[in-house]
């Protein structure tokens, strides 16, 4: 199954795209987008890096950390805001949570 | 199906903007981000307000593996970013998994819509290990008696469930399509239920739009107004509850509207199909409109160029072909004078007012009389098929 529903974002979820919704990088427009469901999104230059360090392994508060760290910028303010984007996300059922490794 | 990204929904944050080629409006068409590709229009569904037009291209005339394949890689080449296999029933076709997998492989994003009652789980396997990214399956109320009765195709509602929890098993993500007409609309709150139990990701509520097989079957589907409006109520309703479980598309019927629908995002502006035969189309029911003609991907010119050249293409194209009221109207750039095709079916005009309109001379008329079949008791249906149709047994409906 794609994953729990109704997730809630937090510090300590780690986050990734579903099958059904994919990051790309479009050529011939020359943007990065989201391609799923009869929708095509158009994610920010922040939104981008924020999904591409969302690999299923890291939480939300690393990928904080390293933005903090990449920007010399408060990591509260981005903690907040990167939830926030991806709380969004995943009310619209583009995003799922990295499921326990199972053996 | 409902119009391709261009729903855009209130509430969308800046950093996710839905994608809509808004700067390219006037002078340019940039190429549709999504393609929608009919590639048959064999099926063993009947349904009576099939989308497909009443001429129906035989097997003999389709494109063949080899033609697919190219069309799809010049798609990719030329910047569309998604595939909709449809059709018919895109199953029907043996060399579906190796067309998808073709898409795939050229970097499409890949989507089945399809009626599930020819998939083997075996084959669903295949299809997803082809790299199809999602399943749509359509679905014709929520028990056999009525469902089946509406597709004409007996156990078609079992096999479906079956289908959707092979889908869901495999991984594969998953929307329920539901097909809302007058004899069906009373089913909606347990549609949304079964779509929750098939854990869906995705349902979309399309109300019957009338042009082709569902105008000849109008007194027999149009809904009520009292009934529209209970049916939006409940959409409405549901969204809040179910959201970030289940998202729902709604498509309203525009005929108890004031305003019509901007159909297509407006002709040859963010939309074509691909007929089964290769004809590049504006919408799926262009081919309705006679005294048009429409190239084919067989034609000497690539995809393109038939999308920014062709005379198909340009004829309704932007706001310079419009007469009056259209001509001098504040909503010309809005909705573009609405639906081509139902124009046509129901002026004999393309370039006339969509009677959806308020503004147009026969907007009072036609929907009076709808308004009428909506309340009278025909419930027969004209079953869609090769032969131009059969009427259902009156003993059935």
């Amino acid at each position: 199954m794609a994953g729990p529903r109704n997730i809630s974002v937090s510090e300590a979820s780690r986050p990734v795209l579903p099958r059904h919704a994919k990051l790309k990088y479009d050529e011939t427009r020359q943007v990065w987008v989201i391609l799923a469901p009869e929708r095509v999104l158009a994610p920010d230059e922040i939104a981008v890096e924020v999904l591409q360090l969302c690999n299923g392994e890291r939480n939300v508060g690393d990928v904080a950390d390293q933005l903090a760290a990449k920007y010399a910028a408060p990591r509260e303010a981005i903690l907040t805001d990167v939830i926030a984007m991806l709380q969004d996300l995943a009310d619209k059922g583009f995003l799922t949570e990295a499921r326990e490794k199972t053996s | 199906m409902s119009d391709v990204l261009g729903n855009i929904q209130p509430g969308m944050s800046d950093s996710l903007a839905v994608l809509e080629k808004q700067r390219s409006t006037a002078e340019t068409f940039g190429i549709p981000l999504a393609v929608l590709l009919e590639i048959t229009h064999r099926c063993p569904l009947q349904c009576p307000y099939c989308s497909n037009p009443v001429e129906l291209d035989r097997s003999g005339k389709e494109l063949t593996t080899d033609e697919w394949k190219k069309v799809l890689s010049e798609l990719a080449e030329i910047g569309v970013l998604q595939v909709h296999f449809s059709g018919g029933e895109p199953t029907a076709r043996k060399d579906l998994v190796e067309l998808v997998k073709h898409a795939s492989d050229a970097g499409l994003y890949t989507n089945l819509i399809t009626s599930a009652v020819l998939l083997t789980r075996e084959r669903l396997s295949e299809l997803a290990d082809a790299g199809l990214c999602h399943v749509q399956i359509s679905f014709q109320g929520v028990e056999e008696g009525l469902a089946d009765r509406v597709a004409g195709y007996k156990n078609g509602h079992r096999k479906k469930l079956e289908v959707a929890k092979w889908t869901r098993e495999l991984d594969l993500p998953l929307t329920v399509n539901a097909v809302m007409h007058r004899q069906n609309l009373h089913q909606l709150p347990d549609i949304i239920q079964m779509a929750i139990d098939l854990d869906a990701d995705r349902l979309e509520v399309a109300n019957v739009q009338y042009y082709g097989w569902a105008l000849k079957n109008r007194a027999a589907l149009m809904p009520t107004v009292a009934q529209l409006d209970e049916c939006t109520r409940l959409v409405e309703e549901a969204r809040e509850q179910l959201k970030g479980r289940l998202t729902i598309d709604y498509v309203v019927p525009d005929y108890y509207a004031l305003r019509p629908k901007k159909c297509m995002g407006g002709w040859g502006r963010q939309f074509f199909n691909i007929s089964p035969a290769g004809k590049v189309l504006p919408c799926h029911a262009a081919e309705s409109i006679t005294g048009l003609d429409f190239e084919s991907v067989r034609s000497n010119h690539s995809i393109a160029w038939i999308w920014q050249n062709s005379e198909a293409f340009n004829r309704y194209r932007g706001t310079g072909w419009m007469k009056e009221p259209c001509k001098s109207c504040e909503f010309r750039e809005i909705d573009f004078g609405g639906c081509r095709c139902q124009a046509f079916a129901l002026t004999g005009d393309a370039a006339n007012t969509d009677p959806a309109c308020a503004l147009s001379p026969l907007h009072e008329t036609i929907f009076k009389q709808a308004e009428r079949e909506a309340e009278g008791e025909t419930n027969r249906f004209l079953y869609r098929n090769f032969a131009g149709g059969t009427l259902e047994s009156e003993n059935d409906a």
